[in-house]
């Protein structure tokens, strides 16, 4: 975590979004969103959490309540690592990762993640490289993602590199698929259709094009 | 029986000696693994948090094919031994089915590239295969090294049994202990086997997904376990390689063999340590010391 934020802050109803439960709760899976009883079973399962800006239960109310700013650029979304536990125990069966999915989804989309946080940079180099290629290149995926992240880290990870390397384990040659036309064909044909309708649609196709 | 095989990214990479030793271990059970022609990338965590939709479409795009070739091979079974692609292939095919808005606009993305995906295929993990396709006695039959002595902490990780896996408990899951137990090893009570390990964090915020594995590790080593074994290839990447991080970056030092569960079936039905892929580990496990460490020598065969 690179700064601390402060805990929930005091909004005047006016400055909050009121269409951002409606947005997130869209999302397959994420209807169940308002019968949450602000239990914290999925704060207490969940291993991240002690690292956390706001704890999953927070976010919950935050999302209901139309903090979209703070969600979207906080770092809990992506500190997620979609392990499901607290998916799997919560008692009003709301499906919370899916829910994060749909935060980090949406913070992509309108350019709003924290900058420079390593795991929407990973997020998005191992989605171009799969778009491209139809597999994931585990390590020209790293690569960009130090390069991009903190440069500095490459060469601590160089020792690890060359120990990979020396057992198999590791390479940096190009997987593809066959059918790579079809797989674009495909992609091309999604570009369009997101499963929540934003006025920042635009924001996200320009995104993608850099 | 046949099966059509998942391998995904991760069993063509840092993943290898999962590859190796499964198809090995499958071969010695008379278990017959087919590759899916020109799969791809499940997509992964990463895929779901940019589009969601193009994560389904990946995953549909394997079941299309899987289809196709299921017509010759005559099995619907995909098995998909990552841990990561199981739960993205799952996911997708319970969505696929549950949500209609998703379903049509897959299946118009895979007519684009002339594929079409008809519900005719079950996903299935190596551990549902090796517990309820055949059965226990036809595995210890073919135990030629028993690993008598040998105590072993399983590790399931979060998303082989979370949320959708129907073979296993999703909190306290057996499976693996069974199939270990079934060599002939002792299985420790490891609370901690479903608890996630940081995933890809370890190499995002390093300091944070380090915890997570530590975490892990040190109970195992406190438990008694003289090795952990996995099913999935990021935790097993998480656990064994950064060992040396870990001791240096938090209070004790931590050091214990990680293996694929198949490296460790293996080593008692006697397959050679090359095949199983041994030489790929970090944390050198070699059977014959080991074995003669903790049973003094007594059941070392060849």
């Amino acid at each position: 975590m690179e700064k601390w934020e402060g805990w929930l802050k005091i909004r005047y109803e006016s400055e909050l979004d009121q269409d951002f439960a409606g947005e997130i709760a869209s999302v397959p899976g994420a209807d169940k969103l308002f019968t949450c009883i602000q239990c914290g079973t999925c704060s207490g399962m969940c291993p991240l959490s002690p690292f956390m800006d706001y704890t999953p239960r927070q976010i919950i109310a935050m999302i209901r309540a139309g903090f979209k700013g703070e969600v979207l650029s906080s770092y809990t979304t992506w500190l997620c690592a979609s392990c499901y536990s607290c998916t799997v125990e919560c008692p009003k069966d709301i499906k919370l990762t899916d829910i994060m999915y749909a935060a980090k989804r949406l913070a992509i989309r309108e350019g709003a993640y924290p900058k420079r946080f390593p795991i929407p940079v990973l997020a998005n180099e191992f989605f171009k490289s799969v778009e491209d290629t139809g597999r994931s290149n585990e390590g020209r995926v790293l690569i960009k993602l130090y390069l991009k992240t903190k440069p500095l880290n490459m060469l601590k990870q160089a020792t690890l590199g060359l120990k990979l390397m020396l057992r198999g384990r590791f390479s940096l040659k190009k997987e593809q698929v066959q059918g790579r036309d079809g797989l674009h064909r495909m992609m091309k044909f999604l570009e369009k259709e997101h499963m929540v309708k934003t006025k920042a649609n635009s924001i996200a196709q320009k995104e993608a094009a850099v | 029986m046949s099966y059509i095989y998942y391998p995904g990214c991760s069993l063509k990479g840092t993943g290898r000696a999962y590859e190796e030793s499964l198809l090995a271990v499958f071969k010695a059970l008379e278990l017959e693994l087919e590759e899916l022609h020109d799969w791809n990338c499940c997509g992964a965590t990463s895929y779901m948090s940019v589009s969601e939709l193009k994560a389904f479409a990946l995953c549909a795009r394997n079941f299309a094919l899987a289809e196709k070739q299921a017509k010759k091979s005559g099995t619907t079974d995909l098995v998909v031994p990552c841990a990561a692609c199981y739960l993205g292939l799952n996911k997708a095919k319970k969505y696929l089915d549950q949500y209609p808005d998703i379903r049509t606009k897959v299946d118009q993305a895979l007519a684009t590239a002339n594929l079409s995906y008809n519900d005719n295929i079950r996903i299935r993990h190596p551990l549902d295969v090796l517990v309820n396709d055949i059965k226990r006695e036809d595995i210890t039959a073919k135990v030629k090294r028993p690993l008598n002595g040998l105590n072993v902490a399983c590790y399931y990780g979060c998303q082989i049994v979370r949320p959708y896996a129907e073979f296993d408990d999703q909190e306290n899951p057996q499976s693996m202990n069974v199939l270990v137990r079934a060599l002939g090893a002792a299985t420790v009570d490891w609370p901690l086997k479903t608890r996630c390990c940081g995933g890809s964090l370890t190499g995002t915020v390093q300091s944070v997904g380090q915890q997570l594995s530590y975490f892990l590790l040190r109970e195992a080593i406190r438990r008694g376990a003289d090795v952990i074994v996995t099913a999935c290839p990021l935790c097993q990447f998480n656990l064994e390689c950064y060992q040396n991080e870990m001791s240096g970056r938090f209070d004790a030092p931590v050091h214990i063999p990680v293996l694929y569960f198949t490296q460790l079936m293996g080593i008692a039905l006697g397959i050679g340590d090359r095949e199983l892929a041994l030489q790929r580990l970090f944390v050198p496990f070699k059977p014959k010391a080991i074995m003669r460490q903790v049973a003094g020598g007594a059941n070392v065969g060849n």
